[in-house]
């Protein structure tokens, strides 16, 4: 891990304000390494704040949601410093999205080529027939023939739609991809085919991908580091093959349990009891202690810190060894 | 090609609501009380029985209602032949052609304003959602919306007249009656400054407080949040992503009011003595002056299913999803 990072998330804390009026502590001091031509998976159960840290990173945060604390070093650059003249330069140039195929992400009344042609000439990347050609050869890219450009997003498949999702991410050429639950609502064929198109995608460019998933077969498939997020804190976080063979957090582990495994099909499913906690009512200690099977009294009283187990391998747990992670 | 199939079906529709509306406007006018022979004759009762009879055949009244007498009134309105006003003994379909203009210069003034200010009023209220110029719009709106027409118009005709010595009724001033309207301009213009701010503050509260909803719920989209993680500005987003989308809901109520305000100006006509096709329904009506009203009512019909025919069309060229269905 010498290389130096990409993006460097550092005590990253979001609130969001809930409709009721209380104050609901979506992310708390996340921190996480992209490196360049990498990719990074974030894992947790549905509210532990997958999606709010890519809003967050992007500073798409809804109007409710802001925030806090934290460092998003994006090269030298700390994003969050920045205006929001001078973000809107790194949305899409720097670190493009792509959404969940169920999401309408695409503007249902404009030609799909004609909203991939727009990111290009927002950022003054070329002139219009030079923008042109690349949508062509964008669409090309990711197997969509080049002649449905002037198609509407209802002509498209959901593979399709996700497909142009994607070609239109890579429009301006950013460095780090960051993609929402990607292959969600398609069918398992589809998935598998957008999954490669992402990696042979990744390869191809160096791109830097951070993946937001609850699939773990995704992340084994495609990732080479996790994190694992629990009530919006990091509960585990290291390479992917420290997280699936050597897992520390007894989430960590109780969720690999959770996954069906091909090698022992008769074994019934294990299943986490009890639910995630409630992001206005959070507790005092460790947020995983209420449905933790191997807690002790202390876990409750005491908010466990992120302890670096072995080198780039981290946990948030009391009843491992290891010094207090120090990320620079 | 899904288009045109689009549009060939639509008109279908549209032709049989068109007769429809015929066979009711006929019907409506044959179970009035009243003899069309004897509202010609007056109360000469001199005229024999016979006369009668031939005059009624003359009309072809002696013929049954359906289908011979249905027919041959369709014949007539295909023809243009609206029949004869009672009451100024001209023929209806003269009558309404020349009110027509006066009244289409009124509606198309005040809807152009009520749409251009209500949809901008609208889409920076919903995008300044909660400040306090959203406040304030939302206010106004609802108060322009249920304020009754003619109580508008009566405070404006006085305000307006009393303060900025604007003329208080008619289309021209009286030295100008029977001269061609484009030689009288500044005059027109000034009879229509009050009519016009009428019409205009009374849609436009309407627009904007449906441009309003329609484009919140448009930001709330997800190729909204797309837009932006392209890294547009708000207002790019707005214009762009936003507007297209909210003016959806926007071309329908368009034009069902422009169908309807083609004879609905009436409290405005008769509060500014604008001589219009309102003013004309009213007058017919406490005439009751048949032919006329149901010429009237043909011609508002006719209004109403064209303006309906205009939005379909219009849907297809803003919603390419409208096709596909």
């Amino acid at each position: 891990m010498n290389e130096k990072p990409l993006l460097r998330v550092r005590g990253l804390t979001t609130e969001f304000v809930t409709s009721e009026g209380a104050v609901a502590r979506a992310l708390e001091d996340v921190s996480f390494d992209v490196l360049p031509g990498k990719t990074v998976g974030l894992v947790g159960e549905s509210g532990s704040g997958k999606t709010t840290t890519l809003m967050a990173l992007m500073r798409l945060l809804p109007a409710s949601g802001r925030i806090t604390k934290g460092k998003v070093w994006f090269n030298d650059t700390n994003l969050l410093a920045l205006s929001e003249r001078e973000m809107r330069d790194y949305r899409w140039k720097s670190m493009a999205i792509v959404f969940q195929g169920a999401m309408n992400a695409l503007n249902p009344v404009m030609k799909v080529g004609d909203q991939i042609r727009e990111a290009i000439l927002l950022h003054d990347l070329m002139d219009r027939g030079a923008a042109e050609k690349r949508v062509r050869d964008l669409l090309e890219m990711v197997g969509i023939a080049p002649a449905r450009r002037d198609q509407y997003p209802h002509q498209y498949s959901g593979g399709m739609r996700q497909r142009a999702m994607i070609a239109m991410a890579l429009a301006c050429a950013p460095d780090i991809l960051f993609a929402d639950e990607p292959t969600t609502a398609l069918d398992v064929m589809i998935q598998a085919q957008i999954l490669q198109l992402l990696k042979e995608i990744q390869r191809a460019l160096g791109l830097a991908v951070v993946i937001v998933t609850h699939d773990l077969g995704v992340v084994a498939e495609v990732c080479d580091e996790v994190v694992v997020l629990y009530g919006g804190k990091v509960a585990e976080y290291g390479s992917v093959d420290r997280i699936y063979n050597h897992a520390q957090h007894p989430y960590t582990q109780r969720l690999l349990e959770s996954f069906p495994d091909i090698n022992n099909p008769s074994e019934t499913l294990a299943s986490i009891p009890g639910t995630p906690p409630r992001l206005t009512q959070l507790p005092p200690g460790c947020r995983f202690e209420p449905r933790c099977h191997v807690k002790i009294n202390r876990c409750a009283e005491v908010s466990p810190p992120l302890l670096e187990v072995e080198p780039g391998h981290y946990v948030a747990c009391i009843l491992r060894e290891g010094k207090e992670a120090n990320f620079q | 090609m899904a288009r045109r199939d689009y549009l060939i079906g639509k008109m279908g529709i549209s032709l049989l609501t068109l007769l429809f509306v015929l066979l009711l406007d006929f019907l409506l006018f044959r179970v009035l009380p009243g003899d069309p022979v004897r509202a010609v004759i007056g109360r000469n009762i001199r005229i024999s029985a016979d006369v009668q009879s031939s005059l009624r055949a003359q009309f072809g009244l002696d013929k049954p209602i359906f289908l011979d007498q249905f027919v041959d009134t369709l014949g007539q309105w295909a023809r243009g032949n609206l029949g004869v006003s009672w009451s100024q003994r001209r023929p209806v379909s003269e009558i309404l052609i020349s009110k027509l203009w006066n009244t289409l210069l009124l509606i198309g003034l005040g809807q152009l304003f009520s749409i251009i200010f209500g949809v901008m009023l609208g889409l920076l209220a919903g995008w300044k959602r909660k400040t306090p110029f959203d406040i304030g719009a939302l206010t106004f709106s609802l108060i322009a919306w249920a304020t009754p027409t003619f109580w508008l118009g009566i405070i404006l005709l006085v305000s307006g007249s009393a303060w900025f010595g604007l003329p208080t009724g008619g289309i021209v001033s009286p030295a100008n009656i029977g001269k061609p309207l484009h030689t009288v301009l500044p005059d027109l213009i000034r009879h229509l400054i009050l009519p016009t701010l009428t019409f205009t503050i009374l849609y436009l509260g309407e627009y904007m407080l449906i441009m309003r909803s329609s484009i919140l719920e448009t930001l709330s989209e997800d190729y909204i949040l797309t837009a932006r993680a392209k890294g547009m500005s708000n207002f790019q987003v707005l214009m762009r992503h936003g507007l297209r989308n909210a003016m959806l809901p926007m071309v329908t109520i368009i034009a069902l009011n422009l169908g309807f305000t083609v004879s609905g100006a009436i409290y405005i006509e008769t509060v500014f003595s604008y001589d219009g096709l309102g003013n004309l329904v009213q007058t017919a009506l406490v005439k009751q002056d048949y032919p006329l009203l149901q010429g009237a009512f043909l011609l508002l019909a006719v209004s109403v299913i064209a303006a309906n025919m205009l939005a379909d069309f219009l849907y297809t060229y803003l919603d390419p999803r409208v096709k596909a269905n």
